[in-house]
């Protein structure tokens, strides 16, 4: 007993406690978000020095990249705009707690759908009715992609984590099946779509397909959906709590459906302006990953549909200096993609310290 | 250190801070040997959080503990309870599958095999001694409330506990349970146990301990003999001033029926049987009380009238009138938002404030357009007259916040149901449901909560409030129906009726008098 009471007597506070900041200044706030950039590089200068190069250079190179030329300006934006607008898209989703990880596969029927117009009625439509059937086409198709899961979940309680994950395997083949059989490039020795004919391509405004002006008018759009319409407090209310929701007479599974239509229309609209004004044939690369980075950028955005302006531009810059590195130094592309990976790690990361403040042992608590 | 020795628990200078909050500043406490301490303070005032530290959940910020007058460091329940303190919390932490006994055992180190009979036998001894009632083979889902408590009970002096600490023990029993709890703590005091049972009901504190420490706004205020002081005394050092404890009941002619009830019966969303053939009628001027223990159908019949659960049978028929034109419904298979546009105007404050009244994440504007954002025309909402009207209730209801623009959810319990309730009354109601207004709130904000109740009868509202606290129950209300496992038990006149007969009902002994005269 009493070497059991000797033991309490001498055993002593944690090293760290964590407590949980009530509010936390912007600058610091940003302090912190900067000091994570720094770490970030610093982790990533390990890498490159165990390869061989020299940090900075590699860097630079970087950056020079990405905005070093009106060229590859225009390459960032290319990457930037189908990366904002289906963060845009799924962060409607987000915002009412319904976890849309499918936007590749709404990204891949919009392409689809906009593809049959663009293919096969080229012929027959002059250009602005064409684009816009393909526009209205690939946002119906990409928005009845998206509703499936929410149907599904209103009527059955279905997953649709797991359900919209599984939906993009089933448009990732039937792209397959479209190359391999009605759509293959008649002539063509190895399986793929036909290009789109020239005529019908999306003309450029500064060297970029003008999805680059409709991306940013859809910033302002969503922004005022969600904070000053009947529909957007719908969407806020019922991500709170689908309790209060039905409490203050929301039709809870209604809104869900209609979130996910305008969800799924958004990134099947990506579908479409990718097709017709990037890389004007479909392939299983046509969404390449697009509809996952869009979750990093709705989240450090923090569903701020401005913030998500900032972040797709970034990461798109990130995503093309890594591009330039690998043929600037022959850094093999797994190691680039490392150096994003580890950018991104760190600027997630740094949300923990945001939330949370540690106290070391011995350190009372300081109140203003 | 001065006569350490008689102390069970001497706890110093105790401070406690959750990042700007200070939980507790400063406390002291002395717990004797043998003596049971009633921990006094209204929510809020630190109480649990000081217990906490005894039981090892938190750990102190400043300030020492000693434990029969060696200093100690307790940084887990499972090092509490090495040192003889156990604590007995407000939300029970059982195995439903489990038997009492099995419960009682979890988690201590024994031989693989299991005697049961032995741990039954060595169960039921322990709850004898000190005159528990309860059976150690009967499955926790299979008990009442009363009996989940005596289990966990169990569990803490069957692990050899010196020191118990019981949190709000009696907030979930009914006047006669509570008297047997009460019985049980005096026979663990004769066998030597020290305890400290929190509360803020004056009328136990008196009944069952020796002494008295009160709390304020997590700050120490004194301690004082139970035997040399009164409710008067108490509620002055709790609350900081005289108070009046008297709750007013106006006197108003009833007026007409609002609300009829007839034969509603329902499920659970568990499927269980949750009302059955449950019929009452609601007037405009009245306030009806609804008693029962927690969980004899009181959310289900809330929920079922708002339309927000279904029934499987029966009738809701309401009666009232929208700009001068009759209009009468039976609510029963509408959606609040049918309810709504039918011209039914009923207003209802849930019990979960939080989860469904309210947007926690919100600020009081976007909470206080919650039912009426649809009005109006167009696609944008309009936050220029919820604004005014959340800015005119701060004002009236003495909100405490910095503004409109803070998240409820920020704000205290009694500010967060003033925004709840304030919104609600704003919709002019003819019937008011409202589901335990005053849990958690302090005094102040209760009889607050009392008064608007008052004036809404007095405007001729039909008042339905469903509580828990049988003193409260009879002074505010007219009339009280209890229920008891989904049926009603019994309706009441709230004047004449006694705590005893609604004890009684609220266990369902509805035919008491028919025995009575048989015998």
């Amino acid at each position: 007993m009493s070497a059991q009471k000797t033991l309490h007597t001498h055993s002593r506070e944690p090293l760290l406690r964590m407590a949980r900041r009530d509010s936390i200044d912007p600058g610091l706030a940003w302090a912190i978000r900067g000091a994570a950039f720094l770490l970030s590089l610093v982790t990533g200068a390990v890498i490159i020095l165990l390869l061989g190069h020299n940090p900075l250079a590699v860097y630079q190179s970087m950056v020079v990249g990405a905005w070093g030329s009106p060229t590859v300006i225009r390459e960032t934006v290319k990457l930037a705009v189908p990366l904002l607008i289906t963060a845009l898209g799924i962060s409607l989703a987000f915002r009412m707690k319904f976890w849309n990880i499918g936007a590749e596969g709404q990204i891949l029927v919009g392409a689809v759908a906009a593809g049959w117009f663009g293919l096969y009625t080229a012929t027959i439509f002059p250009k602005i009715p064409l684009v816009a059937l393909m526009m209205l086409s690939s946002m119906v198709f990409g928005g009845l992609y998206g509703l499936l899961p929410a149907v599904c979940k209103s009527k059955w309680g279905t997953n649709e984590t797991l359900f919209t994950l599984m939906l993009n395997y089933i448009a990732l083949a039937f792209i397959k099946y479209l190359m391999n059989g009605p759509w293959k490039a008649p002539g063509s020795s190895f399986p793929r779509i036909p290009m789109l004919v020239s005529g019908a391509r999306l003309g450029k405004v500064f060297g970029v397909h003008w999805g680059w002006i409709l991306a940013l008018v859809l910033v302002v759009v969503v922004y005022v959906y969600t904070t000053r319409t009947k529909q957007g407090y719908e969407i806020a209310v019922v991500g709170e709590s689908a309790n209060t929701a039905r409490y203050a007479g929301i039709n809870v599974s209604r809104v869900m459906r209609r979130t996910m239509f305008l969800s799924g229309a958004l990134c099947g609209l990506v579908g479409m302006l990718q097709f017709a004004g990037a890389d004007y044939t479909i392939t299983e690369g046509t969404a390449g990953g697009v509809g996952f980075t869009a979750i990093t950028v709705a989240w450090l955005a923090k569903m701020n549909p401005f913030g998500m302006l900032v972040v797709s531009v970034f990461i798109a810059m990130l995503e093309r200096g890594a591009n330039t590195i690998q043929t600037n130094f022959k850094i093999p592309a797994s190691a680039s993609d490392l150096l994003i990976g580890i950018i991104l790690f760190f600027m997630l990361g740094c949300e923990f310290f945001l939330t949370y403040k540690l106290i070391p042992r011995g350190k009372e608590e300081h109140h203003a | 250190m001065e006569h350490t020795t008689d102390c069970a628990v001497r706890m110093r200078h105790i401070t406690k801070t959750f990042g700007k909050v200070v939980a507790n500043r400063d406390v002291s406490l002395d717990l004797r040997a043998g003596e049971i301490l009633a921990l006094l303070g209204e929510n809020g005032s630190g109480k649990t959080t000081l217990m906490n530290m005894l039981s090892g959940i938190y750990y102190p910020d400043h300030g020492e503990i000693f434990i029969k007058g060696e200093p100690v460091t307790i940084r887990s329940p499972r090092e509490a309870i090495e040192l003889g303190i156990g604590m007995i919390h407000q939300h029970f932490k059982l195995v439903d599958v489990f038997t009492a006994a099995e419960n009682v055992i979890l988690g201590l180190p024994g031989s693989p095999v299991l005697d049961r009979r032995r741990l039954e036998k060595e169960v039921a001894d322990l709850a004898a001694r000190y005159g528990f009632d309860i059976d150690p083979a009967k499955k926790v889902y299979d008990m009442s409330v009363s009996e989940k408590q005596t289990v966990e009970i169990l569990k803490v002096l069957y692990r050899g506990a010196e020191i118990l600490i019981l949190d709000e023990p009696t907030a979930v029993l009914t006047p006669q349970e509570t008297e047997k709890l009460f019985a049980a703590l005096r026979n663990m005091k004769k066998d030597g146990k020290s305890i400290i049972i929190i509360t803020h009901k004056l009328y136990e504190v008196l009944s069952i301990s020796d002494r008295v420490e009160i709390l304020r706004k997590g700050e120490y205020i004194g301690v004082v003999d139970t035997g040399t002081t009164d409710q008067d005394q108490l509620t002055e050092m709790m609350v900081g001033r005289p108070i009046s404890l008297e709750i007013e009941r106006p006197a108003v002619e009833r007026g007409e029926k609002r609300l009829s009830v007839v034969n509603l019966t329902c499920e659970s969303s568990e499927g269980v049987a949750a009302l059955n053939n449950v019929s009452f009628d609601a007037y405009g001027g009245e306030i009806l009380g609804i008693a029962g223990i927690a969980g004899s159908g009181q959310k289900e019949l809330c929920e079922v009238i708002a339309g927000l659960s279904p029934a499987l049978g029966g009738a809701v028929l309401y009666s009232g009138e929208k700009n001068g034109i009759p209009v009468q419904e039976n609510l029963l298979g509408m959606s609040p938002d049918e309810i709504a546009r039918k011209g039914v105007s009923m207003a209802f404050v849930p019990e979960d404030r939080l989860g469904m009244g309210l947007v926690a994440g919100m600020d009081m504007t976007d909470n206080v357009m919650l039912r009426s954002y649809k009005n109006g025309r167009g696609l944008f909402v309009d936050r220029a007259a919820p604004k005014a009207l959340a800015e005119k209730m701060i004002g009236e209801l003495e909100i405490a916040t910095p503004g409109v623009d803070t998240p409820v959810g920020r704000l205290s319990g009694g500010n967060v149901q003033k925004v709840l309730l304030g919104r609600e009354i704003a919709s002019e109601p003819s019937v008011l449901i409202v589901a335990y207004p005053v849990r958690g709130l302090d005094i102040n904000s209760s009889y607050r909560i009392y008064d608007l109740l008052n004036e809404q009868k007095k405007k001729g509202v039909a008042v339905i409030f469903i509580g828990e606290d049988l003193d409260v129950l009879m002074q505010l209300c007219d009339r009280i129906m209890v229920l008891c496992g989904g049926q009603v038990s019994g309706i009441v006149d709230a004047r004449s009726t006694t705590k005893d007969e609604l004890g009684l009902l609220m266990i369902h002994v509805e035919k008491f008098d028919d025995e009575e005269a048989a015998g």
